[in-house]
């Protein structure tokens, strides 16, 4: 079970395994509910292609060690926490450019026309310095969006967890882990037809009944 | 005269469904927080721990619960939303009168004038017709305390025999068929099971949009090594990422299951010592299945022949195992069948009463599991007892404090009630917590039916579209609006704690009955003060029956966070897992194998009705919608009922993506936009059916009804389906305003 606050020394870190969503949204209503938002809601959930498939996939910020957003802000008007979380466009300096919406490699960053303001995922700003999980994560029914130790997660689930990422010659690496299967060791077995083959022809239209 | 006195819009305009949008204040309101009240989820059966906040008697917002064991915080949408259903505009805040001449069609009236009308129309009806001419419906939103009280008040102060509930419509196949295989009817295994299992087979569950909880046990199980087997006629969003998924053609459940039993039998995948020690039937259930090999069941339910063969090897050589069941196996003529056909797996290969083993319905409703206990189905008291067996009639005289010849004796299931009123047999009703206008099978014979009551009285918080027909309103209690406990879909007895008083006029369900009964000269039969009183009543009631509460108390339940049922003397630390060291609730310890012959469902596609339909829910809706259709961000998640329909099948018929299809059965037709998808069956086509009118699924499906469960066959119909045109107006999805300006 898992205990309703964190300490500090605890560490808690954020995953993301977009292959549990369940398109559900909960996360979506859950976000404009936090304290601090105010009834707008920072995270999206991408339908990726409903003819083909139920795959969903919830975005947040996944808060970059160095933000590309803050990065190409010509009004140096985004700032990160000391603890790493980079925070929605500064009221006051934010210009409505939008060269951190077409700039981030993530897709995060939206501009609200409503406040002249870019605004994103805040990682719950209010609730985790209390020591208490996002809003998002703390409902997420399948655990696609988590938020807890290392130790638990490693406990509790398995795949690998990632924070690097490869964009053409940028290199980012992030606050937020994603999750990527355990590679299994040993020569790749080519001719396994594995599990999950059904999903080729799920109704066995080809295989014949 | 119970057709509704004004046209549906003008009910509508003054009763809704509005939606409700923002919290009580606006997003900005910075709320001083009274108190922040730890209760349940009013929605499904799972039951979810939640907090709510409260503000000057409103419900303002909610956080999660994470201490509550079962979900630790986690919420779906409906969830997350819930608090948004008080402080509504459309909330019912004053006792109504039908009146053709009045806005709306009811005038506001006191109390006293709503009830002697009640009463005096029961007394009416009663001298006229006969006592069983007025009847009750209830339903399983109800706490247990409610539950009990309903089928007493129904039995002493009514006296009639005709009092049914919701749950008709949902778990009594489930019910029946645990009793008949298991001898009791209660999930077998706490949740906590599930991450036990080696293999989980999800039978007829679109677990990740009706039970969105249950998929994180469902993965903490995978992340343990388990394989998921998923068998549904779509490609629901835990199937998606299924070892194996079985796509089943809707109403062939059966065939498939005994051809696992077939395969498990011929590999001998089969635990002889318990079947020897713990089970009888075994040899007829063979025999009923020798002939049945997967490639006979795969020509039946359209599954690869190798695909049941591969579903069998797993679930018979895999240590643990469970198996989850839920209303696609259930809602079908055949729902009893499919049940003891699907825990014949589970005993033949003795995976009951062990850590991780188990085959086990996932109860849909709030209090589907607890509402099912106590005595407010026609068939049934407190106990879970038999109403026609003398021993247990006599056991509750005894605690009811009457004579055994004052409790009628069984009544008409919800649906042959409905059509008893229609036949003019029925000629009253009084109804709680049920909204058959939207959830029968064949509304637009129920709304006929409503429409010839004499008499018709609801006590609900929302006007909902059966409240169209009444003739007198009286505004109940929400759900934050009252204590008791129920009884999730694990077992477990949790404790519903109320957040806010009932606004206005509104009044306790509870306290509308006791006045009821009053009136009628029966007061003395419900001397309670409050429902923890009821509650106390209810456990000496079930004390010795089937559904054993005696030993519960509410401080216990609080303090433990929940107990799970039978829990027969103080003191007892309940029963988590069912069944342990294979003792089975039937009296000779030993559960029933049954012989299921294949059969059809009532109703197979032929010519003119060339497709399957199947119904069911969306996750951010919950059944007729009488509570989520008025909260905005749900409605805005799915607003209007669409027809998934494989490519394929499209495209035979000159149907794409968004068009208008007419889809038409023997019973009636919806016009809806087209939702080409390549997760169902080319030969079948899916409506949800959340919603009322000419937007209802269930003008197309069936009333046929299971022989033993009386669970009409929501899950099966033959339907044609034909374009009728391009969508006329786009339907902006919200978000795509997100990207902009977040709009919403």
């Amino acid at each position: 079970m898992r205990p309703p606050r964190y300490g500090v020394d605890d560490s808690p870190i954020f995953v993301i395994d977009q292959s549990r969503c369940i398109g559900c949204e909960a996360c979506v209503q859950a976000c404009e509910e936090c304290g601090t938002h105010r009834g707008r809601s920072m995270i999206h959930l991408d339908r990726i292609d409903r003819a083909a498939t139920t795959q969903t996939a919830p975005m947040i910020c996944m808060h970059c060690e160095d933000p590309t957003c803050a990065q190409v802000c010509p009004a140096d008007a985004i700032k990160q926490t000391e603890g790493g979380v980079v925070q929605s466009a500064l009221k006051p300096r934010c210009i409505g450019c939008s060269n951190c919406v077409l700039a981030c490699p993530f897709g995060v960053p939206k501009y609200v026309a409503e406040f002249d303001q870019m605004m994103k995922c805040d990682m719950c700003q209010d609730r985790t310095a209390e020591g208490y999980a996002p809003m998002c994560a703390s409902v997420c029914p399948s655990e696609a969006l988590w938020y807890g130790t290392v130790d638990e997660f490693t406990e509790r689930r398995r795949g690998t967890l990632l924070d690097a990422w490869l964009f053409g010659r940028q290199q980012v690496r992030t606050k937020v882990f994603t999750v990527v299967d355990d590679v299994s060791p040993g020569p790749l077995d080519a001719l396994s037809t594995g599990t999950g083959t059904w999903l080729d022809d799920p109704f066995g239209l080809e295989e014949g009944t | 005269m119970a057709r509704p006195a004004v046209d549906e819009a003008t009910l509508i305009a003054k009763y809704g469904p509005h939606l409700n949008r923002r919290p009580p204040g606006g997003w900005d309101a910075d709320l001083e927080i009274d108190r922040v009240v730890e209760t349940h989820c009013c929605f499904c059966g799972q039951q979810c721990g939640i907090k709510l906040k409260v503000h000057d008697n409103e419900v303002v917002g909610f956080e999660p619960w994470y201490e509550f064991p079962f979900n630790e915080g986690k919420l779906c949408p409906k969830g997350v939303k819930r608090y948004l259903q008080g402080s509504h505009p459309d909330r019912l805040l004053t006792p109504m009168e039908r009146d053709e001449t009045a806005p709306g069609g009811f005038r506001k009236v006191s109390w006293d004038h709503a009830l002697d009308r009640v009463v005096s129309e029961i007394r009416r009806i009663q001298g006229t017709y006969g006592d069983d001419a007025f009847a009750m419906l209830s339903g399983v939103s109800l706490t247990n305390e409610k539950s009990y009280l309903i089928g007493k008040f129904a039995r002493l102060a009514l006296h009639t025999a005709n009092l049914d509930y919701n749950g008709r419509y949902c778990m009594v196949s489930a019910g029946a068929g645990n009793k008949k295989a298991l001898g009791m009817d209660r999930a077998s295994n706490p949740w906590s099971d599930i991450p036990l299992a080696d293999v989980v087979w999800i039978a007829g569950s679109n677990v990740a949009e009706t039970f969105p909880i249950t998929t994180s046990y469902i993965w903490r199980a995978r992340d343990r090594g388990a394989r998921l087997i998923v068998q549904d006629p779509r490609v629901v969003p835990l199937a998606r990422t299924a070892d194996l998924f079985l796509p089943v053609r809707p109403g062939s459940d059966s065939a498939l299951f005994g051809a696992v039993l077939h395969e498990l039998i011929r590999n001998d995948w089969l635990d002889h010592e318990f079947i020897e020690a713990h089970t009888v039937g075994f040899e007829e259930a063979a025999a009923t299945v020798a002939e049945m090999t997967p490639a006979w069941a795969s020509e039946i339910c359209g599954v690869p022949a190798a695909r049941i063969a591969e579903a069998a090897e797993w679930w018979g050589t895999s240590a643990t195992g469970m198996m989850l069941h839920a209303r696609g196996i259930e809602q079908q003529t055949k729902g009893v069948d499919n049940v003891v056909s699907a825990i014949n797996l589970g005993l033949a290969t003795g995976k009951f009463g062990k850590p991780g083993c188990g085959v086990s319905t996932i109860t849909g409703q709030g209090n589907g599991q607890g509402g099912r206990e106590h005595g407010h189905k026609c068939d049934q008291l407190p106990g879970n007892r038999d109403i026609s067996n003398p021993e247990h009639r006599e056991y509750v005289a005894s605690v009811w404090g009457c004579d055994e010849s004052d409790i009628p004796g069984k009544g008409l299931p919800a649906l042959a009630l409905i059509e008893a009123i229609h036949r003019g047999e029925i000629k009253g009703l009084l109804s709680i917590c049920f909204n058959p206008a939207v959830s029968s099978p064949d509304v637009n014979f129920t709304a006929e039916a409503l429409d010839r009551l004499e008499f018709y009285a609801t006590i609900d918080f929302f006007l909902s579209e059966s409240g169209h027909h009444a003739d007198i309103v009286l505004p109940g209690s929400l759900h934050e609006e009252d204590e008791g406990t129920s009884t999730s879909g694990e077992g477990r007895i949790i404790k519903i704690n109320a957040a806010v008083d009932p606004p206005g006029e509104a009044r306790r369900d509870w306290e509308i009955l006791l006045d009821i009964a009053t009136r009628l000269g029966k007061g003395k039969w419900f001397p309670y003060s409050n429902t923890k009183e009821i509650f106390e009543e209810l456990c000496r009631a079930s004390a010795g029956g089937l559904a054993d509460y005696a030993g519960a108390t509410w401080e216990r339940i609080e303090a433990e966070h929940g107990l799970f049922w039978p829990v027969p003397e103080p003191g007892h630390p309940g029963t988590p897992r069912l069944y342990e060291g294979g003792r089975f609730a039937h009296p000779d310890g030993r559960a029933r194998f049954s012989a299921v012959p294949w059969r059809e469902s009532a109703e197979v596609i032929d010519d003119d009705y060339p497709v399957w339909l199947t119904t069911g829910r969306v996750v951010s809706q919950y059944l007729s919608g009488t509570q989520t259709r008025r909260i905005e961000p749900l409605v805005a998640q799915y607003p209007e009922p669409l027809c998934e329909i494989h490519p394929r099948l499209a495209q035979e018929l000159g149907i794409t993506e968004g068009d208008i299809v007419r889809v038409e059965s023997r019973r009636g037709d919806i016009t809806l936009p087209a939702k080409v998808v390549n997760t169902i069956r080319p030969d079948t086509v899916f409506i949800p059916y959340h919603w009322p009118g000419t937007k209802a699924a269930n003008q197309l499906t069936i009333r046929a009804v299971d022989p033993v469960s009386n669970m009409p066959e929501f899950k099966v119909a033959a339907v044609r389906v034909t374009r009728v045109g391009t969508r006329s107006a786009v339907t902006i999805d919200r978000r795509d305003m997100d990207v902009t300006d977040g709009l919403r």
